[in-house]
């Protein structure tokens, strides 16, 4: 029960910390706006998951190519814009403000599912 | 912890643009000073984004933001012909600074909207992480 209860809290925590490190990922593109020649960049959150939840598969030689994207770090990918600044900067404001807004509310999702997985054990310690 | 993270690269936003509104308020300030030779009269100010991209560590890494430097731009400014001038050359010719304050406005209405998101950005940042710290309560 403890290793269920156990694994159920890491791979909740491993979407806390890919959520985190996407918010960091679109914090500096919001931050790049004004900079000539800035690529946009995000983290390809499903492939990333996918690595975090599903069984790699392992790669016995240097030279093997990757199959499940980057691990639980997530790929990162620089975004096609939808209309390029004359600059070379690919920043389209609205849509990493949208999708930083996206990703804080799915934080706080994703922090509740945790909260009610401590909230849980604790009962389960106590029980009272 | 990433969130932390976004406090770092917001918050280099953060000087970034606050150098870029001291330059708009410069050039502003200095829009109407003469001067008695081309060399001496002030120049628009700009600053030079430049992205952090070593700075924090990997490359992969979400990436700050800095002012690399500020250049004097644009074109040189006007040539008057005012010989009663106190400043005038020999000529009889002053030189007014080459600001344009139709330009500065609208880089001091970017620079603050700038400033503005990443200020949100730290905000929305800081309520996950007092969220995050009050796990379980």
């Amino acid at each position: 029960m403890s290793i269920q209860l156990g694994s159920i809290l890491d791979k909740q925590a491993q979407g806390l910390y890919l959520h985190a490190r996407k918010a960091e990922f679109l914090a500096a593109n919001i931050a790049n706006a004004e900079t000539p020649g800035y690529k946009a960049r995000d983290i390809d959150f499903r492939s990333a998951l996918r690595a975090v939840s599903e069984e790699r598969m392992t790669k016995t030689d240097p030279r093997h190519f990757s199959v499940n994207g980057g691990g639980a770090s997530g790929d990162v990918y620089y975004r096609k814009p939808v209309q390029a600044s004359i600059n070379g900067n690919t920043v389209d404001m609205p849509v990493e403000q949208a999708a930083y807004a996206e990703n804080a509310v799915r934080y706080q999702i994703n922090l509740s599912f945790v909260d009610g997985t401590v909230k849980g054990l604790m009962l389960a310690i106590r029980g009272d | 912890m990433s969130l932390s993270g976004v406090m770092r690269v917001s918050g280099s936003a953060l000087a970034a643009h606050t150098v870029w509104l001291d330059t708009v308020a410069s050039n502003l300030a200095n829009s109407e000073v003469v001067s008695g030779s081309a060399e001496d009269v002030y120049r628009s100010r700009q600053p030079v984004f430049a992205t952090m991209m070593k700075s924090f560590g990997a490359i992969d890494g979400a990436a700050g933001v800095k002012v690399e430097r500020v250049v004097e731009a644009g074109p040189p400014g006007r040539k008057e012909y005012a010989p009663s001038h106190s400043l005038a050359d020999k000529d009889g010719y002053i030189y007014h600074s080459n600001v344009n304050a139709v330009e500065e406005m609208s880089n001091m209405i970017a620079a603050s909207r700038a400033y503005q998101n990443s200020v949100e950005a730290m905000n929305t940042a800081k309520q996950l992480l007092i969220q995050t710290l009050s796990l379980g309560r």
